[in-house]
């Protein structure tokens, strides 16, 4: 017997395994749910997979009636215009803000506490004043999520740069860089793998304060879908639009990852 | 022409006095190796070479002029580690330094400048022997292909003096000894100084012109940190003189030796420039 540790599935377990637990838990949704239709066949907290697919045939079928969009897209892409409109704004902040704060001694000095605290404001505590101060539209969501994350982010890409190796900053500079040549060829293209890698951490959160937003105040998204419905027990429509968003979340998850070891070969290739 | 001046030189963290009264005057072409236990002070006299450390008392010029407040490209420097940049090709590690030079905004050369500079960089990549990993990236490379890397993109800018902070400490015994023979024979090609930290004594006497010993003169049982190391021992290893004529006999020997077909490296290594096209 060797011990438990040193026992590793081999590549077809692997993706069986992997793919167990997810089988076992819509097994016993659909006999919960068959189980729950026998008894009462209006039963609406456990619908069959029939009636899933009639619910968003229906989502499908409906269309809104001031863009004549169909009200699934819409609302999708009302929340993916949010979402990837405030991912950007972080990305963008959070590496600015991140490598002037992490790289001049002088703005971290200033900035390192106040971005420590501010990191950990809750932002839905502030979802009222935000509302209260930009309104019930588009931009009070925008800056919830960009509030939610982009400190993270900065505080992230900031310790990333504090922990480069202080030889290759002296380095450069016997090679004659400049702070701005520092900044641009030695600082930023060794954090932006962290930055992808901060992202792809920060995207939980930032449907969390997305669908939270949408729920709260909204004409439309898969959040405000969500929350409308509710109010008729619409469970059939609940469970896709969840589905559906995890989807999206994986795809946009995947894609970092893959971009990243696309993009910088130098971080992943090891010793041969 | 270099020439160093160390002048009662002092450093102290607070009430630690780390080093005291270090007085070295190099002249042009000297290979200074700093040798003492682990501690005295050895890291901490290189980086006030380089700038990276600003002395308590006392000043450093070269050629006269004090020193930048800062690392400069007058004096190169290799560490242990993490000398080379990781998200650069071996190449592209070799032409930053000219180009930062040529290019203050982009930071990258165009054209015939970036063809010349190319070419540059290969020939002094051949010359350490990495041309075959031009494009290769530091993770790929042995740990004495990283340090002889470091020493290349520190000589394309043809610095005054290179700073070497136990170049060799992580490097196996075979690959070693490779590297004393590629160091010293790039001492000689180029005109420059080299002041090297090493705790390895035989590599000293092997390398240096001269070698000074750094540790504590006087010892305080009650205040360790009182006294501060300073030279104690100072070895010329090979004076002046002894060493410019032997320049001046090796500097006939190629044509004798390309008679005779032998290829073989003299024990000390020919002071006639292999030009690298550093020029
Ligand atoms: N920034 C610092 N503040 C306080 N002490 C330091 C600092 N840097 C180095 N020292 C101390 O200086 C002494 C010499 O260090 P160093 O020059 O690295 O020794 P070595 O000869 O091994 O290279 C050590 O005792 C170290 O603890
Ligand atoms: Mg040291």
């Amino acid at each position: 017997m060797k011990r438990i540790v040193n026992y590793a599935p081999g590549k077809g377990a692997t993706i069986i395994l992997g793919a167990l637990p997810l089988i076992l838990i819509a097994a016993v949704y659909l006999a919960s749910s068959q189980a729950r239709l026998a008894i009462n066949p209006n039963d609406k907290l456990m619908p069959s997979p029939a009636s899933f697919i009639a619910a968003m045939g229906r989502m499908a079928g409906q269309t809104d009636p001031l863009s004549g969009e169909t009200l699934f897209w819409l609302d999708t892409w009302l929340s993916l215009a949010r979402l990837f409109t405030s991912l950007g704004i972080s990305l963008v902040l959070g590496l600015v803000g991140g490598v002037l704060v992490g790289f001049i001694p002088y703005l971290r000095s200033s900035f390192g506490p106040a971005l420590a605290v501010l990191s950990l404001i809750p932002p839905l505590a502030i979802l009222p004043i935000l509302f209260i101060v930009f309104g019930l539209g588009e931009f009070s969501k925008i800056v919830l999520i960009v509030f939610g994350i982009a400190p993270f982010i900065m505080r992230d890409i900031a310790i990333r740069v504090s922990e480069l190796p202080r030889e290759q900053i002296i380095k450069a500079q016997t090679l004659g860089a400049s702070t701005w040549q520092m900044i641009v060829h030695v600082v930023l293209p060794q954090v932006l793998p962290r930055l992808i890698d901060a992202l792809r951490l920060s995207l939980g959160a930032a449907w969390l304060f997305l669908i939270a937003a949408e729920a709260i105040a909204s004409q439309g998204g898969l959040g405000y879908r969500i929350f409308l419905v509710r109010r008729y027990l619409a469970m059939d429509v609940i469970l896709p639009y969840v589905a559906w968003i995890t989807l999206l979340a994986f795809i946009m998850d995947y894609a970092l990852r893959r971009l990243s070891i696309a993009a910088f070969p130098w971080n992943n290739v090891r010793e041969n | 022409m270099t020439h160093i001046l160390i002048d009662d030189v002092w450093k102290e963290y607070g009430d630690i006095t780390i080093l005291e009264r270090i007085n070295i005057e190099l002249p042009d072409h000297e290979f200074l190796v700093i040798v003492g236990p682990s501690g005295a002070g050895k890291t901490t006299l290189l980086r006030m070479l380089l700038s990276q450390e600003i002395p308590t008392r006392g000043r450093i010029l070269i050629d006269g002029e004090p020193i930048a407040a800062e690392p400069m490209k007058d004096r190169g420097v290799v560490f242990q580690r993490y000398s080379v940049f990781p998200h650069k090709t071996v190449l592209g590690n070799v032409m930053l330094g000219p180009e930062w030079q040529g290019s203050a905004f982009l930071g990258r050369l165009f054209g015939a400048k970036r063809r010349a500079l190319k070419a540059r960089a290969m020939a002094l990549l051949e010359r350490v022997g990495l041309a075959e990993s031009a494009n290769k990236y530091p993770h790929q490379l042995s740990g004495g292909m990283q340090q002889r890397l470091a020493i290349a993109q520190a000589l394309i800018m043809q610095p005054k003096v290179l700073l070497l902070d136990e170049p060799f400490g992580a490097l196996d015994p075979g690959t070693r000894k490779a590297m004393h023979v590629l160091v010293r024979e790039l001492w000689e090609e180029n005109a420059m100084t080299i002041v090297m930290v090493t705790h390895d004594l035989s590599e000293a006497f092997l390398l240096g012109t001269r070698v000074i010993a750094v540790d504590k003169y006087r010892n305080d049982p009650q205040a360790q940190h009182r006294f501060g190391a300073t030279i104690t021992k100072d070895f010329d290893v090979r004076p002046r003189i002894v060493r410019d004529s032997w320049r001046q006999e090796t500097g006939r020997k190629p044509a004798v030796e390309a008679e005779a077909g032998t290829g073989e490296t003299p024990a000390m290594p020919s002071g006639a420039s292999l030009s690298l096209g550093l020029a």
